[in-house]
């Protein structure tokens, strides 16, 4: 595969290991306690087990899994909407597939579809839109979720559905926006987080500009990378090249596809049919201020949620999960005490046994090798 | 009794006259053979025939709900033979005779049944089996989608064989047949919902005569499992837990068509759970293990064969993966139907 295959490269992942390598002494740290560098996104969390990058790296350095999955942070209760959404008899629910299997308090879509809701697994919104115009006297609802990656083709879609005068099309928004959470956590009081291997897809969208104020702020290296093996290793480099020498900056690995300034057209779309909510809820890390987007009013015959009656109970997490202490880098997925063992893939009591992308369910599925 | 563009009606379920009709039409005249022609209520098979070919009998059953029914490479038809072949195949046991029970959705076009029927033919024929008793039952509309096929299948195997899941043993090699996902790849492109498409056809082809090349150049095979629905990494997962070892893959020695490893990438799925249904894996001694290899690839159904991995002495019970990269990853059996990555 041209233009992938030479992201994995393993001669030159050798050097890039060298490097890492010979500039660990030269950092300043705590002889007893590792550099905790947060990769932020889950798609990196995927290649990191994928490719087995840990156990690549010198001791000395821990990579912490952090909060950008976004079916993992959905809350409990914004899944129950959705099934009630789903379970409506002129509903068909179209979704993005890792969503399927995120429990709510009373099952998950796919239980719902096994149940006899109409629920159908797309790649894009504008498959979702395509649904609605082949079945007009259905109502088709787009469970949209995720970050600024998929915010601007959930926005294009409803800006066509209008555009088109598509009357039984709506979305289901449990759009998230990434700042406010990474503020947030650098709020965190214990927070040890040395730097951050930055998101890619969001930044794709909203360029590098935003993250300005960890840098200003908080003084943590932040680099933006790509989602191959090489580019994340060398990310890591970048940030620890920072913090060799004292520096607390936002970098650009994934120059290839992420301009400082994002993406003005993507940009303009979010703007248009999006508002901030005041808060929303996430799992494992709780509510956050301006942390979600709703459907704005000039566009409120596209939000499922004014369309139809949700319950929008708020769901607590089970006690005995510890998700937002493994988003926050202050426990290891395998020191909560249910992860593999209650908590399995199969059976997902917290947010982060969900998606391949969340750090339990990698770690569950990838990251148990043997050491040697 | 010309059946072009007729369909299916429950009529035809009812054991009636439309239902002896049917059967003779469309599957009877297809499958002939000496056991079937009679039309009794069983096929009686001659156990001096059996015991002569072998010391043990070989049992399995399968049941078939492709969509579409007919993709690039196969159909549903073509697929109940081979699946039944080749699990009885990599038991270590010749295929022989096999039944075959079709549920129909009323509505069903009968020339799409003789479609369906005569593919099963060409693929009993391959396979060399013949086809000894059937069953046909009609459902209602909704109550079935077009076409279901169940097919059983009774093999004979050779004294001085054991292939079974539990016999891998350290040192032993991990040899896969054939290209892995182009089953699964072509099976999602077929169906026409997620808007790609692809030059990929399915692998569904019987593996008989391939294990029969294999076990000529070792008789000590230790075991075998056909690649279906979980792909490699459930399949070698499953030998690595009933014998209590642990497998280690090499990610760099995986045969992959180029156009496989691309479409999984671009769709978020995993090769190692990609379905296939002309591929197997094998463990076997490794002082055999290329000379085994060299026979497979004289098969035409074997030329992508490859030793992908071993078995080892000490070790958490499962598959591991040394990755392209360097690194190395568990490999766990699939769980649930694999769901593509929002991102």
């Amino acid at each position: 595969m041209k233009f992938i295959d030479e992201f994995r490269d393993p001669e030159k992942a050798r050097a890039l290991l060298g490097a890492i390598e010979r500039i660990m002494p030269e950092i300043e740290r705590q002889p007893d306690r590792p550099l905790q560098i947060m990769e932020v996104c889950g798609g990196h969390t995927h290649t990191i087990y994928r490719y087995g990058l840990e156990q690549l790296l010198p001791p000395g350095i821990e990579l912490v899994h952090g909060p950008g999955c976004p079916v993992c942070v959905l809350p409990m209760g914004r899944v129950d909407d959705c099934v009630a959404i789903a379970k409506r008899p002129e509903v068909i629910l179209a979704t993005f597939g890792d969503a399927m299997r995120v429990p709510g308090s009373r099952g998950s879509l796919l239980q719902a579809k096994a149940e006899g809701a109409d629920v159908r697994v797309v790649y894009s919104p504008l498959d979702a839109l395509a649904l609605a115009r082949a079945h007009p006297d259905r109502e088709v609802v787009f469970f949209g979720l995720g970050f600024e990656t998929t915010m601007p083709s959930t926005a294009l879609t409803i800006l066509q559905a209008a555009a088109e005068g598509v009357a039984n099309f709506s979305v289901f928004c449990n759009h998230i926006t990434i700042v406010p959470t990474l503020q947030a956590l650098l709020e965190t009081p214990d927070l040890a987080l040395d730097g951050f291997i930055g998101p890619g897809h969001v930044s794709i969208v909203i360029g590098a500009e935003p993250y300005g104020f960890i840098a200003e702020e908080y003084k943590r290296p932040f680099v933006v990378s790509g989602f191959e093996p090489l580019d994340i290793l060398q990310s890591l480099l970048m940030v620890l090249r920072q913090l060799r020498d004292g520096r607390g900056e936002i970098e650009n690995q994934y120059s290839r596809v992420v301009a400082d300034a994002g993406n003005a057209a993507a940009l303009a779309a979010i703007e248009r049919v999006y508002e901030l909510r005041p808060h929303f809820e996430w799992r494992g890390l709780g509510s956050i201020e301006n942390s979600g987007v709703q459907i704005r009013e000039a566009y409120a015959r596209f939000d499922a949620e004014r369309r139809f009656p949700v319950p929008a109970l708020r769901v607590v997490d089970p006690d005995v999960c510890r998700c937002g202490d493994v988003l926050k880098g202050l426990i290891r997925p395998q020191q909560c005490a249910v992860f593999g063992r209650a908590c399995t893939p199969e059976t997902p009591l917290g947010a982060l046994m969900v998606s391949s992308e969340g750090a339990c369910a990698a770690l569950y599925q990838y990251g148990r090798a043997d050491p040697t | 009794m010309s059946t072009a563009k007729q369909t299916i009606s429950l009529a035809h379920g009812a054991g009636g006259k439309a239902m002896h009709d049917l059967i003779e039409a469309v599957f009877l005249s297809r499958f002939d053979n000496p056991h079937l022609r009679p039309l009794d209520d069983q096929a009686k098979l001659n156990l001096a025939d059996l015991t002569a070919r072998g010391d043990r009998l070989a049992l399995t059953t399968d049941s078939f709900v492709v969509d579409p029914l007919f993709f690039p490479g196969g159909d549903i038809g073509r697929l109940a033979i081979c699946g039944t072949v080749n699990d009885l195949a990599v038991g270590g046991a010749r295929p022989l005779y096999l039944t075959c029970g079709f549920i129909i959705e009323e509505g069903l076009e009968i020339a799409t049944l003789e479609r369906v029927a005569a593919s099963m033919r060409a693929a009993a024929d391959e396979a060399g089996i013949a086809i000894v008793a059937g069953d046909t039952k009609v459902v209602e509309r909704g109550s079935a989608d077009k076409l279901f096929i169940n097919t059983t299948g009774i093999g004979v195997i050779p004294p001085g064989i054991d292939v079974a899941a539990g016999n891998a043993r350290p040192g032993d090699r991990v040899i896969v047949s054939g290209p892995l996902g182009d089953h699964g790849i072509a099976i999602l492109a077929a169906r026409g919902k997620l808007d790609f498409e692809t030059t990929l056809v399915s692998d569904c082809r019987p593996l008989h005569a391939l294990v029969g090349t294999m076990l000529d150049a070792c008789p000590a095979i230790r075991a075998m499992r056909d690649i279906t629905r979980g792909g490699l990494g459930t399949v070698l997962s499953e030998i690595a837990h009933a014998s209590g070892r642990a497998i280690e893959i090499d990610e760099a020695a995986l045969p992959l068509h180029p156009e496989v490893r691309s479409a999984a990438e671009l769709l978020g799925l995993d090769v190692l759970y990609l379905a296939c249904e002309g591929a197997l894996a094998a463990i076997v001694p490794a002082d055999a293990a290329e000379r085994i290899l060299a026979a497979m690839q004289r098969h035409p159904y074997g030329r992508n064969a490859a030793l992908i991995g071993e078995v080892r002495a000490a070790g958490r019970i499962g598959v591991t993966m040394r990755t392209t990269f360097g690194g190395r990853r568990s490999v766990d059996p699939l769980i649930g139907e694999q769901l593509p990555r929002i991102c």
